[in-house]
């Protein structure tokens, strides 16, 4: 019983990492791109860290699984964060369907802006 | 009422460590927690006296916790829709976000939730930190509906968290 929740869990896990990583194939742009990475890092180890504990079922390996997801939702919004602000900082193109009226307007810049197909 | 949360942890941590049998980590947990929940029902007995801000903080965290988890998963499933469904039918689109909150832990906790939620990434912030530009994949209608989404849904309840 433990094992086939621990292989429910662990592989729907899988399998939202393995969405993830066709969504940065099919999508057309970096930013795109960015955004569906953030999945993979949420909710599949998410799933595949509580599926590893509930197989191992000692308290070493919770606290573990605990402490691990906790420190990934401290720290990957923030490399993700900083990652776009320098790929906006160097202009790196957006895709060309993108509404960017708010941000030219912000930012103000007179130069076109560069998307890419 | 944050030491008596540590606490609670300091309580179960030592009980893991010291026994490491499941079955005594269940009961003793199970004590701990009664013993938590006393401990918070005579604080808020005894804040009657003062101030219940504290309690209100409390109850609102929780309340952001779970609405961002309910958001999450949410987006998490229309996400892996839009990758698994040969026909895309995405709109992005950068859009500012006007804040009311001003304190930088805010403006953070708020960047945060918007770059795990799947299918939003916060670029920047601008320099007077009134403004927050997020990266969309989907705005349905138009630009002003995603503003007040994020508005109603993220900024009130972040708001809520304040000590008044």
């Amino acid at each position: 019983m433990t094992e086939i929740l621990a292989a429910i869990f662990i592989l729907s896990g899988v399998a939202f990492m393995m969405i993830a990583s066709i969504g940065i194939i099919r999508f057309p742009d970096f930013y795109i791109r960015m955004s569906v990475v953030t999945k993979a890092s949420t909710i599949g180890l998410g799933l595949l860290l509580t599926g590893v504990g509930i197989y191992f079922n000692t308290i070493e390996t919770i606290i573990k699984t605990i402490s691990i997801s906790v420190f990934v939702v401290l720290s990957s919004p923030i490399s993700s964060h900083v990652i776009a602000k320098a790929a906006s900082l160097i202009r790196v193109p957006f895709w060309r369907q993108t509404n960017l009226d708010d941000y030219l307007k912000a930012k103000e810049t007179p130069d076109d802006p560069q998307f890419s197909d | 009422m944050w030491f008596y949360i540590i606490n609670f942890f300091v309580a179960i941590f030592a009980t893991i460590t010291l026994r490491n049998n499941i079955e005594v980590l269940y009961v003793s947990g199970l004590l701990t927690l009664i013993a938590f929940l006393l401990c918070i029902l005579i604080l808020w007995l005894l804040s009657a006296l003062y101030s219940r801000d504290r309690f209100s903080q409390f109850s609102s965290i929780i309340n952001l916790t779970i609405f961002f988890i309910k958001e999450l998963i949410v987006a998490n499933l229309r996400v892996s829709y839009e990758v698994l469904t040969p026909r895309n039918n995405l709109k992005p689109a950068v859009i500012s976000v006007p804040l009311a909150i001003d304190t930088e832990l805010e403006i953070m906790i708020l960047a945060n939730m918007i770059t795990l939620t799947p299918g939003t990434l916060s670029i920047d912030v601008a320099e007077d930190h009134r403004h927050l530009y997020v990266h969309t994949l989907y705005t349905e209608g138009d630009l002003e509906t995603f503003r007040r989404n994020i508005k109603q849904g993220f900024e009130k309840k972040l708001l809520a968290t304040r000590i008044k």
